[in-house]
């Protein structure tokens, strides 16, 4: 029983990253139906800025700023540039320029810093695990469960009592209708993409914090995992892209934990194969809602 | 005598997708505080008139004014916080939004919190329907209280020309009483309004003038006594 509460931390923890990540994806979907897979680089981006306010020896509570600050900007700046001219095309191309700017950035990173993992030497004081009983909570793990929670609040708060947050929920609806209420559509969707960053910034921040260094391709995984949690919960839905985040952090803790040693390498194809064994019986996913793409 | 410049004039309006064209060069006027018709036929191309007005649709016009000022290039946000927005067809609330956080956003280009509180307040007084309805879901209402709920998020950016897409769509007949009731009183408060609609015998006992597109043209216009007098009209519409 003490192993599995253990590992259900453990799930929190990593589902809880991956509920950011899926969420920062569903937020954008909702309202210009763009997959945006340069997500991943926004990610790195937040652990690249970490490691270089680091090494410039920037008081800690500045570098995580700056660590969020700069994807937040990168993504904003990555509409303006890439997606808004496109915007209201296919959802093929749409994706296809994403994929661009993810491999454009990846590439930028490979040249103008290194191909190579750069280590983000993270305060010792975090490293610690504090001892409840018999469960071993690590202090990163446990930032990392309380960040979400705020961040998954923060966002509730935010989705509910303030104009802008209303105007997002409006926009994933009907977005034609937002701008007849004369709303800014560009306001809008830059909203989308700066909460997309921020969301991204953060969980970047959780990943470098366990791994201790960033490299080019860092963002990768986590984000391809972060669109499946997406899909699971029926891309679009915000709650849905929560709940799938858990479930796959779940899963592949779980799978991690209890799967026979010679199975281990197959953990990520075990976790897809019940993922598509979900989708064969909710091919909308968990909590898909309809959206609305017209522009 | 010469007559004030219309507050909406349009000629040469063209409407097209891709290869269809869906409205071929209209001309058409609006004055200040008339209520005027646009009827036709499903398909005939009124709702993609409307839609070009306030830019939701693909436009091209020799002229598109709207208080004399030229619209044709500016967005929809653009020209809704300028004095004309749509009431769309089919009534295009938002289902998981409340109706308070309907007035709220329709209010979105009112500065500050008293003009929105007053625009509220009167919304809430001419639909208390909605009054009591306020932290309920839109998506829980009834058709005819959806309808009343986009015309108050319309309203709510207090505009100086209101166009309305088919307000009786699908409505009871009691329901659609009420609504044309309403946006005949509107029109006594001031405000101007282009109504499409299906019902052409109610559209034209409420409003001043009528235009009628075939095709994506305007094939008869006219005083609506007119128009209700016109053996075509009967024929077509009337059913008489
Ligand atoms: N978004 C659109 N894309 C392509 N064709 C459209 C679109 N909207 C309307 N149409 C076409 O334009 C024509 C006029 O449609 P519409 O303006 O909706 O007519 P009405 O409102 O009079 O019924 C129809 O042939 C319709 O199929
Ligand atoms: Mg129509």
């Amino acid at each position: 029983m003490d192993i599995f509460l253990q590992q259900l931390l453990n799930a929190l923890s990593l589902g809880g990253t991956y509920a950011l990540l899926a969420l920062g994806l569903a937020v954008v979907f909702s309202i210009i139906g763009l997959i945006n897979f340069a997500h991943g680089e926004l990610m790195t981006t937040a652990g690249y800025v970490m490691a270089f306010a680091l090494a410039a020896a920037l008081p800690f509570p500045l570098a995580i700023i700056l660590a969020v600050a700069a994807p937040v900007l990168l993504a904003v700046v990555m509409e303006r540039v890439a997606f808004r001219p496109v915007r209201g095309a296919s959802g093929t191309t749409l994706l296809l320029t994403s994929f661009a700017v993810s491999a454009i950035l990846r590439v930028l990173f490979q040249n103008f810093i290194s191909a190579r993992p750069v280590p983000v030497p993270m305060p010792a004081a975090l490293s610690g695990v504090i001892n409840i009983g018999p469960l071993h909570l690590g202090i990163i793990q446990s930032i990392s469960i309380a960040t979400t929670a705020l961040m998954l609040a923060g966002l509730t708060l935010f989705l509910n009592r303030t104009v802008a947050g209303r105007a997002m929920r409006a926009a994933a609806e009907d977005f034609a209708i937002v701008r007849l209420m004369g709303l800014r559509a560009n306001g809008v969707v830059a909203t989308a993409f700066a909460i997309s960053g921020l969301l991204a910034g953060v969980a970047g921040l959780l990943w470098v914090a366990q791994r201790g260094s960033v490299d080019p391709l860092m963002g990768f995984l986590p984000v391809l995992k972060a669109f499946i949690a997406a899909i699971i919960g029926g891309l679009g839905s915000l709650t849905g892209a929560v709940a799938g985040g858990f479930l796959l952090g779940f899963i592949e803790v779980m799978l991690q934990a209890w799967l026979p040693e010679a199975w281990l390498p197959y953990r990520d194809a075990v976790a897809i194969m019940l993922v598509i064994a979900v989708l064969l019986f909710r091919p909308q996913g968990l909590l898909a809602r309809k959206t609305v793409l017209k522009l | 005598m010469t007559s004030p410049a219309p507050l909406l004039d349009v000629s040469g309006l063209t409407v097209s997708y891709g290869a269809v064209e869906a409205v071929r060069g209209i001309d058409l006027t609006v004055a200040k505080g008339e209520i005027v018709t646009l009827l036709g036929a499903n398909g005939a191309g009124k709702s993609s008139t409307l839609n070009a007005l306030v830019g939701l649709a693909p436009r091209r016009a020799r002229r598109l004014a709207f208080s004399g000022q030229d619209i044709a290039h500016l967005p929809t946000e653009m020209i809704v916080r300028g004095g004309m927005t749509l009431v769309p067809e089919g009534r295009r609330i938002f289902p998981t939004l409340t109706v308070a956080e309907h007035l709220l956003l329709g209010g979105a280009k009112h500065a500050g919190r008293g003009p929105l509180a007053e625009t509220r307040a009167e919304m809430l007084a001419l639909f208390p329907i909605l009054n009591e309805r306020l932290d309920q879901k839109a998506g829980s209402l009834s058709g005819g209280e959806q309808q009343m709920l986009s015309i108050a998020r319309a309203l709510m950016s207090s505009p100086d020309i209101l166009l309305l897409d088919e307000p009786s769509l699908g409505l009871a007949p009691q329901i659609v009483d009420r609504i044309f009731a309403l946006v005949s009183d509107l029109r006594s408060r001031g405000l101007t309004i282009l109504l499409v609609e299906q019902n052409v015998a109610l559209a034209l006992e409420i409003a001043d003038r009528g235009y009628v597109l075939v095709n994506g043209r305007i094939e008869i216009s006219g005083s609506a006594a007119d128009l209700m007098a016109s053996a075509e009209i009967r024929d077509a519409y009337l059913g008489a």
